[in-house]
């Protein structure tokens, strides 16, 4: 991400200590994780030690200190899809492209996330690539899906 | 202003305004055990091992006295059955993460806690937040952080700062209640290596 986009985004909360939440999380948006360098800048331009933009960075599951894919895949493994076999579809996509949850392929393609409800029940079992719904999927499936994410 | 009087174990004291229960009561001789709290640090009511019982306008409360404001009238006691028994099962608790720590240790024999009644799970910090807090509010360099959350929390130096600047203070050894913040040091020295300046 680049200085001056920061700067911009620091600049629409004036500097001020206490959007360091505000900004992080704008940063995360745009850039999908918050590298070293970024919360640094952050740090020294809105005068909060690296110590407190750390603890914040790391509280919060929103926030990403690990690059991320260009593609989130979203397994829901709440109760309904776990019961219409959501396992089997993890299972699968983690085979697949050789991720489990939590984690991002070396070529950065995917980042892989597993997640309960995600409010479409009847559609189960379900993944979401980059917000697209794929639902009533059964683990054949998947291949064909993910073939779509370059 | 004027003094605020209050008991404290049957026994009169006086106070002033924005003074803490645990305040009133180092100043008149009368001990509370304590781990997180630290004279030269803010507040923090981390740990509530300072738990006591107020009275105030008809209602007994628990309440941690490192951060409860004196008032006036308020009826306060160090010790009963039930503060033991609120003690110890924290003391309990701490020693599940910190099995060895020394002051641990001397609270457990006094309130009679054993170790064994929760599953050990040695983190060895207990996170009372005393290297982290003196870092910051004392000496103002900020080295060490909390990361992470919930289970996973944990006391972190950053490598960047501590570099330069822990191997000549390391004032926030002797504060650790357990042998974790050493550790830490030893190991993020290995991981950058301190400047001995
Ligand atoms: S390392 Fe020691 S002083 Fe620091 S938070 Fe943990 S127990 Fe407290
Ligand atoms: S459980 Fe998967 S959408 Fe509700
Ligand atoms: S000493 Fe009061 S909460 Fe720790």
């Amino acid at each position: 991400m680049d200085n001056r986009r920061i700067d911009e985004i620091i600049n629409k909360y004036d500097g001020k200590p206490n959007s360091v939440i505000m900004v992080l999380m704008d940063i995360q948006h745009e850039n999908k994780w918050l590298p070293r360098e970024v919360l640094e800048k952050v740090s020294n331009k809105l005068g909060v030690p690296l110590s407190e933009v750390l603890h914040i960075a790391t509280f919060y599951k929103t926030f990403s200190l690990k690059p991320q894919g260009r593609h989130e895949v979203h397994v829901c493994t709440g109760t309904s899809c776990h019961q219409r076999g959501s396992a089997k579809i993890l299972e699968k996509v983690q085979d697949l492209i050789g991720i489990k949850p939590g984690e991002t392929t070396p070529d950065l393609r995917f980042s892989l996330e597993k997640g309960s409800c995600l409010g479409c029940c009847t559609l189960g079992p379900e993944i979401v690539v980059d917000g697209m719904h794929h639902s009533n999927i059964t683990p054949d499936d998947v291949e064909a899906i993910l073939k779509n994410y370059k | 202003m004027s003094d605020i009087l209050l008991t404290i174990d049957g026994k009169e004291v006086r106070a002033k305004e924005g003074m803490t229960v645990l305040n009133a009561a180092q100043s008149s001789g009368i001990f509370i055990p304590t781990l997180c709290h630290h004279e030269k640090l803010e507040p923090y009511g981390g740990c509530r091992i300072c738990t006591v019982e107020v009275e105030s306008r008809g209602r007994t409360n628990y309440v941690a006295s490192c951060l409860y404001p004196v008032e006036k009238n308020l009826v306060v006691r160090t010790r009963s059955e039930k503060i033991d028994k609120i003690r110890k099962v924290l003391i309990e608790l701490l020693l599940a993460h910190a099995p060895d720590s020394p002051q641990l240790l001397e609270m457990a024999k006094e309130y009679g806690a054993k170790s064994v009644r929760f599953g050990k799970e040695p983190s060895f910090c207990v996170l009372c937040g005393l290297c982290v807090r003196y870092c910051a509010e004392v000496k103002k360099k900020n080295a060490i952080a909390f990361v992470d959350q919930g289970p996973k929390r944990e006391i972190n130096f950053i490598p960047e700062i501590a570099s330069k600047e822990c191997w000549n203070c390391k004032e926030c050894f002797p504060l650790c209640p357990t042998s974790y913040l050493q550790a830490a040091y030893v190991l993020t020295q290995g991981l950058v290596g301190f400047k001995n300046s």
